[in-house]
């Protein structure tokens, strides 16, 4: 597979579905093409954490004001936030949607299929936790992203949004 | 020390309609001493107190948010002061129960014990301004004045347990109180 992953398309589209908060530990993935136009984005509040599981206790607080935003992460630092995915997401119902950054996965290559263990497992391991997760790998999956954000505030459900590769500057 | 249902009791003359985020032993009796829809207990996790309460202030500045975290609780989320007072929220109010255990757990103590200062670590974070009371009196006469000020704030409440009220899980954390809550909180 190639293509490449407009970060501006992605930012465009969390923008377009009325995100206006982004919690964030910095990911070499999503450094350059997104969190660096985002910390310069007037009409996105970033939120800097010192882990991962603090955004979604964030989120949630957020949620019940009727404020939406996203988590833009690494997936070791999900992996490191089940409990709270649990927990808040999962048994309290609240709508977190996590954009997580896949490292060290091969462009094109599906994430169950990586060489990666760590990337490999993370797939499972939401699927084990009934939480709706896509792959963005290119430009044609950008749509996907308001709708799932829609979806999600409107079910009042998680949802995971994996980047299949690094997206663009 | 400070009896924690005598301090929540002073405590809650001073807010009677903010928001209040609270966890555990200090949840079970802060719902029988101010019942109320704005009482969030959704919390899920040890630990994110904090980081709800920093959702809510985000999300309402218009509004006062008190958590009333616990020390184990916090120690799980020490990178939380510094999220928060890099944040800013102006109305966000931080009191730490700090009765030196895991009350909910089995009573044992916490790690550093009667060494840490929670205020200390809040100050050097960033926190605007912190607090520390170890005396009912000297608590009564000066929550006020504090809760006057520009957040974030942390107050570390010295307490032991008071008058324990019954420890209700399924009632606290059901799924209707949270639904009453995002009500309210829309309404304001």
């Amino acid at each position: 597979m190639t293509g490449s992953l407009p970060g501006a398309a992605i930012i465009a589209a969390i923008k377009s579905a009325g995100v206006r908060f982004v919690m964030t530990v910095p990911d070499i993935v999503s450094s350059e093409g997104l969190l660096h136009p985002i910390s310069r984005d007037s009409e996105l509040r970033l939120i800097r954490v010192c882990k991962e599981d603090e955004a979604v206790g964030i989120s949630a607080g957020l949620a019940a004001c009727g404020q939406r935003s996203m988590l833009l992460i690494q997936h070791t630092g999900l992996l490191d936030s089940i409990n709270a995915l649990r927990a808040v997401a999962v048994e309290y119902s609240m709508p977190v949607c996590l954009m997580v950054g896949l490292l060290e996965k091969e462009p094109g290559v599906a994430p169950t299929k990586s060489g990666r263990y760590g990337v490999r497992i993370v797939q499972p391991i939401l699927d084990a936790m009934s939480i709706v997760h896509h792959l963005l790998e290119t430009e044609d999956d950008v749509p996907i992203i308001p709708k799932a954000i829609e979806r999600a505030y409107t079910d009042s459900k998680p949802v995971v949004m994996l980047l299949g590769r690094r997206p663009t500057p | 020390m400070i009896k924690r249902d005598d301090g929540l009791k002073i405590l809650a003359r001073h807010i009677p309609d903010d928001i209040v985020v609270a966890v555990y032993s200090t949840a079970f009796d802060w719902v029988q001493i101010r019942p109320h829809a704005l009482n969030y207990f959704a919390v899920g996790a040890m630990g994110l107190a904090s980081s709800h309460g920093l959702g809510l202030a985000l999300g309402r500045p218009d509004r006062r948010v008190i958590v009333l975290d616990g020390d184990g609780s916090l120690l799980m989320n020490l990178g939380s002061l510094a999220t928060i007072a890099n944040a800013a929220p102006r109305n966000f109010f931080h009191f730490v129960c700090e009765n030196g255990t895991y009350e909910a757990n089995g009573d044992h103590p916490i790690p550093g014990r009667g060494r840490l200062s929670f205020s200390g670590i809040a100050r050097e974070a960033g926190y605007a301004a912190t607090h520390e009371f170890a005396d009912i009196g000297v608590f009564e006469q000066q929550i006020g004045s504090a809760l006057g000020e520009t957040g974030p704030v942390l107050i570390d409440l010295k307490l032991v347990p008071g008058t324990e009220s019954p420890r209700d899980y399924r009632g606290l954390y059901a799924a209707e109180r949270r639904a009453t809550f995002r009500s309210a909180l829309m309404q304001l």
